[in-house]
C-alpha cells in the first residue's frame, strides 16, 4: 500500500461529507458544520501525506498516475478516470485544501446566525471536492466534471441567500458566463479528440509533441481553452460576473472568487503548456487578454466603494498577471503559478479581513461609511495589512517574490518574437502594479485609517453617519486571518528560497533557461518600487491625509466608467443579450407560426372536413335508407347502362 | 302471359316496398315495407328460377324467407323494446345516431 493510493480519499472525503450533511438535512443541524471543517482538514492531511511521500522521490518520478477505474470504453476509444498527482496539481491540492479548511473554520463562527448553516457548509464541501477532481484529473474529461462541479458550487454559493432576487440574479449570471466558457472547452476536447483520438494529458501532449497536430488546429484548440479560462477567471471579455459574484457569503468569496476557483483558468492554461507551445499566435492572445484585464481590473478597482467589489476587481487583476504570465510560455507558468499560491493566501486573507469588517460593521460593505476602524479592530486591521504589503509587492513580503518575477518575466522578449512585445507587456505589468498600490492603498486608508465616518453614539447618528458598533470578530475569525497573514508574509521567501518552488514545478512546467530581460533586474525591481512607491503615496494624499466624503464625489469620465465596470455590463447587454433576446423572442414566434401552424393548421383543416361531414349523420333512419337506395340505383345504372 | 309481367310485377311490389320504408313513420309500417321488398325479390327470383329452367333461383328464394322470418323476430323484439322505453313508434324520434 503506498501513499499515491490514498489520493482518490481527497476527492472521496469532502464529497462524502456533502451527501452526509445534504441527505441526513435538519438532523445534522448541530454538528454538520464541524463534519465540513473536518473532512476539508482530512484532505489537507492527505494532501501533506503526499507532499512527503512527492519530495521522498526523485524529481523525474515526481508525476504519479493513480487508476481510478474504466469509464468509457468505446471501439478503439479507451478512456480510464484516474488521478495525476505531480507537483502542479499538489500545489492546487494543498492550496485548496490549506486555505479551504481555515475558511470552513472562519464560516463556524461568520455563519453562525445563519439558519442554514448546514447547507452551506455542504455546498463548501462539494466545492472542495469539485476543485480537487478539476486539478487531479488526468484527462480534460473528468477534468471537465470538475470544471462544471465547481462552477455549480460557485452558482449555489453565490446565491446562497437566494431571497433577495438581485442576489440569486448575481448566482445565475455567474452560472451563464461560465457556461459561454465552458462551450470552449468543449469545443477544445472535441478538436483534441478528432486530431488525437484521445483526451488525457499524457496522449495528448505526446501527440501534439510528435507533430501530429498543425499549428492551425493547435492555434484554434489553444483559443478555445483561453475562451473556457476567460469565463472560469473572470478574464476580458467574460470577466462581468465576478463582481456581481460578490453577492454570495464572504468566505465564499474568499475561497471561491479569489483563492481557488477563478484561478482555475490559470491552471488549464499551464496544464495545456503543450498545446500552447505549438501555437504562438494563441499564447500571444493569452498575453495579451491578461494584460487587458490587469489593467481593466486595476482601473475598476480605483472607483468602486464597496470593499468586496474592490477586493473583486482586485482578483481580476492579479488573475490578468496570472494569465499573461501564463502567456509568457515556459519562463513564466512556474511564476503564473507561483504568485497563483501567494495570491491565493494574502487575497483570502483580506476577503477574510472584509468579512470581519462587515461582521463588526452590520454587514455593510459601503467604505465611505467606514474609517478609523484600526483601533477597534486590531486583528482584522494587522492582518489586512500584512495582505497588503504584500499584494503590494513590497519586499520581503510574498508579494513581492511573486509579482516581481512575473514583470521581470514579461520584459524578457521571447524566442523568435519581436522586442515590443517585451517592452508592451513589461511596462503594462509595471504600470498595473503601481494602480495596484493606489487602488489597495485606497481601500486600505478607507477602510482603517483617516476619520471615523460612523459613530457609536446614538445622539449623533445620522444618515451621513450611521450609528456602528465596530468591534473585533471572535476568535475562529481571526485565527484562519492570522494564519493566512503569516501566509502572506513569508510564503512568497520561502518558497522562493533557492529557486525551490520553481524547480519542485519543473517536472510539469519544463527546466528552463535563464533568460537576460530587455532591461536588467535591478533596473526593473526600483522601477516597480517606485512605481507602487508613487501609488501609495497618492492614495494616502487622497484617502489618508484629506476627509473621505461620505457621498461619491462625480467624478472624471473615467471614474464613473469604473463604478459601472467600464460599462461591461451595457455592452454586454448591448451586443450579447439584446440580440440574443431578439432572437430567441423570433424563434418562439417562428415556432409557434410556422411550425405549430402548420400542425394546428393540419388538425384544423381536419376538423372543419368532419364538420361539413358530420351534417350527412342526422341519425334518420328513413335518410340512410334513402342513401343507400339512391347508391343502389345509380350503382345499378352504371352496371346496366353499358348493356342496354 | 310471359314471365316479363312477373318481373314487372316484382318491380312495382319492391318500388312499393321501398317507398313504404322512405316514406312511412311509423316502425311496423317501415317494417312492412322491408317484407315487402323481400317478397317482391322472391317473386323475381322465382321468376329467373322459371326463366333458366334451373331450381338455383327458388332456393335462394327459401334463404331469403328463412333470414326474413329471423330479421322479423329480432326487429319487432327491437321495436317493441324501443316503444317501451319511448313511448314512441316513430323511426324519426330513434337519431340517437346523429352527430
Amino acid at each position: 500500500m503506498t501513499v499515491t493510493s490514498l489520493a482518490p480519499l481527497l476527492v472521496a472525503v469532502p464529497l462524502a461529507s456533502a451527501a452526509i450533511l445534504l441527505l441526513l438535512g435538519r438532523a445534522a443541524d448541530r454538528w454538520g458544520h464541524w463534519l465540513g471543517v473536518l473532512a476539508s482538514a482530512a484532505a489537507f492531511v492527505v494532501g501533506a501525506l503526499l507532499l512527503t511521500d512527492l519530495l521522498g522521490r526523485d524529481a523525474a518520478d515526481r508525476v504519479v498516475d493513480v487508476h481510478l477505474f474504466d469509464w468509457i470504453t468505446v471501439g478503439r476509444f479507451d478512456l480510464a478516470a484516474g488521478l495525476r498527482i505531480d507537483p502542479l496539481s499538489l500545489t492546487f491540492v494543498l492550496l485548496v485544501t490549506f486555505v479551504g479548511t481555515l475558511i470552513h473554520l472562519y464560516s463556524v463562527a461568520y455563519m453562525a446566525h445563519d439558519a442554514a448553516r448546514r447547507r452551506f457548509f455542504a455546498y463548501l464541501n462539494l466545492f472542495i471536492a469539485a476543485m480537487l477532481i478539476l486539478v487531479l484529473a488526468d484527462s480534460y474529461l473528468l477534468l471537465f466534471v470538475g470544471w462544471e462541479g465547481v462552477g455549480l458550487a460557485s452558482y449555489l454559493l453565490i446565491g446562497f441567500w437566494n431571497h433577495r432576487t438581485e442576489y440569486a440574479v448575481a448566482a445565475k449570471k455567474a452560472f451563464v458566463a461560465n457556461r459561454v466558457g465552458d462551450i470552449g472547452l468543449l469545443v477544445a476536447m472535441g478538436l483534441l479528440f478528432s486530431q488525437l483520438g484521445s483526451l488525457d494529458f499524457e496522449s495528448v501532449t505526446a501527440g501534439v509533441e510528435s507533430g501530429a497536430v498543425s499549428t492551425g488546429m493547435l492555434t484554434a484548440i489553444g483559443l478555445m481553452l483561453l475562451l473556457a479560462a476567460c469565463g472560469k477567471s473572470a478574464q476580458f471579455p467574460l470577466q462581468s460576473w465576478l463582481g456581481d459574484a460578490m453577492a454570495g457569503p464572504t468566505p465564499v468569496s474568499a475561497l471561491i472568487h479569489a483563492a481557488t476557483m477563478v484561478t482555475a483558468g490559470v491552471y488549464l492554461i499551464v496544464r495545456s503548456a503543450p498545446v500552447f507551445e505549438g501555437a504562438p499566435t494563441a499564447q500571444l492572445i493569452v498575453t495579451i487578454v491578461g494584460a487587458i484585464t490587469l489593467v481593466l481590473g486595476a482601473i475598476i478597482g480605483c472607483a468602486k466603494d464597496d470593499i468586496k467589489k474592490g477586493l473583486a476587481a482586485s482578483t481580476m487583476s492579479q488573475i490578468g498577471y496570472m494569465v499573461l504570465a501564463a502567456g509568457l510560455g515556459p519562463i513564466g507558468y512556474a511564476f503564473a503559478i507561483f504568485h497563483l499560491v501567494t495570491h491565493g493566501f494574502f487575497k483570502a486573507g483580506m476577503f477574510l479581513g472584509a468579512g470581519s469588517v462587515m461582521h463588526g460593521m452590520d454587514d455593510t460593505t459601503d467604505m465611505r461609511h467606514f474609517g478609523a476602524l484600526r483601533t477597534s479592530m486590531t486583528v482584522t486591521w494587522a492582518t489586512f495589512g500584512l495582505g497588503w504589503l504584500a499584494i503590494l509587492g513590497v519586499p520581503p513580503f510574498s508579494g513581492f517574490w511573486s509579482k516581481d518575477k512575473i514583470i521581470e518575466a514579461a520584459f524578457v522578449v521571447p524566442e523568435g518574437a519581436a522586442e515590443w512585445r517585451a517592452w508592451v507587456f513589461g511596462i503594462v505589468a509595471l504600470v498595473g502594479a503601481g494602480i495596484t498600490a493606489f487602488y489597495m492603498s485606497r481601500m486600505f486608508f478607507m477602510t482603517f485609517h483617516g476619520k471615523a465616518r460612523w459613530t457609536d453614539s446614538r445622539a449623533q447618528a445620522s444618515d451621513e453617519r450611521p450609528l456602528r458598533h465596530p468591534h473585533e470578530s471572535p476568535w475562529l475569525m481571526t485565527i484562519p486571518m492570522i494564519v493566512l497573514a503569516v501566509g502572506s508574509l513569508g510564503l512568497g521567501f520561502v518558497l522562493q528560497l533557492g529557486g525551490g518552488f520553481t524547480t519542485w514545478l519543473e517536472p510539469v512546467t519544463g527546466h528552463v533557461e535563464h533568460h537576460e530581460p530587455v532591461l536588467s533586474v535591478p533596473v526593473i525591481q526600483i522601477a516597480t518600487l517606485l512605481a507602487v512607491a508613487i501609488g501609495l503615496v497618492l492614495a494616502w494624499r487622497q484617502y489618508g491625509a484629506l476627509p473621505v466624503p461620505t457621498t461619491a464625489p462625480q467624478g472624471s469620465v473615467l471614474t464613473r466608467a469604473a463604478r459601472v465596470d467600464m460599462y461591461q455590463d451595457t455592452v454586454n447587454d448591448a451586443v450579447l443579450v439584446q440580440p440574443g433576446q431578439y432572437l430567441t423572442r423570433s424563434l418562439v414566434y417562428g415556432d409557434r407560426s410556422v411550425v405549430d401552424g402548420a400542425f394546428t393548421g393540419l388538425g384544423k383543416l381536419t376538423v372543419g372536413i368532419g364538420q361539413v361531414l358530420r351534417r350527412l349523420q342526422s341519425g334518420y333512419a328513413r335518410q340512410y335508407a334513402a342513401t343507400m337506395l339512391f347508391g343502389l340505383v345509380v350503382l345499378a345504372i352504371v352496371v346496366l347502362a353499358p348493356r342496354i | 302471359m310471359s314471365l316479363t309481367h312477373y318481373l314487372v310485377l316484382s318491380g312495382i311490389l319492391f318500388s312499393i316496398g321501398a317507398a313504404t320504408v322512405l316514406l312511412r313513420r311509423n316502425a311496423i309500417i317501415v317494417f312492412m315495407g322491408v317484407e315487402l321488398m323481400l317478397n317482391a325479390s322472391n317473386l323475381a327470383l322465382v321468376t329467373f328460377s322459371r326463366l333458366h329452367g334451373n331450381l338455383t333461383g327458388q332456393v335462394m328464394a327459401f334463404f331469403v324467407m328463412v333470414v326474413a322470418a329471423a330479421e322479423v323476430v329480432v326487429g319487432l323484439a327491437i321495436i317493441v323494446s324501443i316503444f317501451r322505453t319511448r313511448k314512441s313508434a316513430s323511426v324519426d324520434d330513434i337519431n340517437l345516431l346523429k352527430s
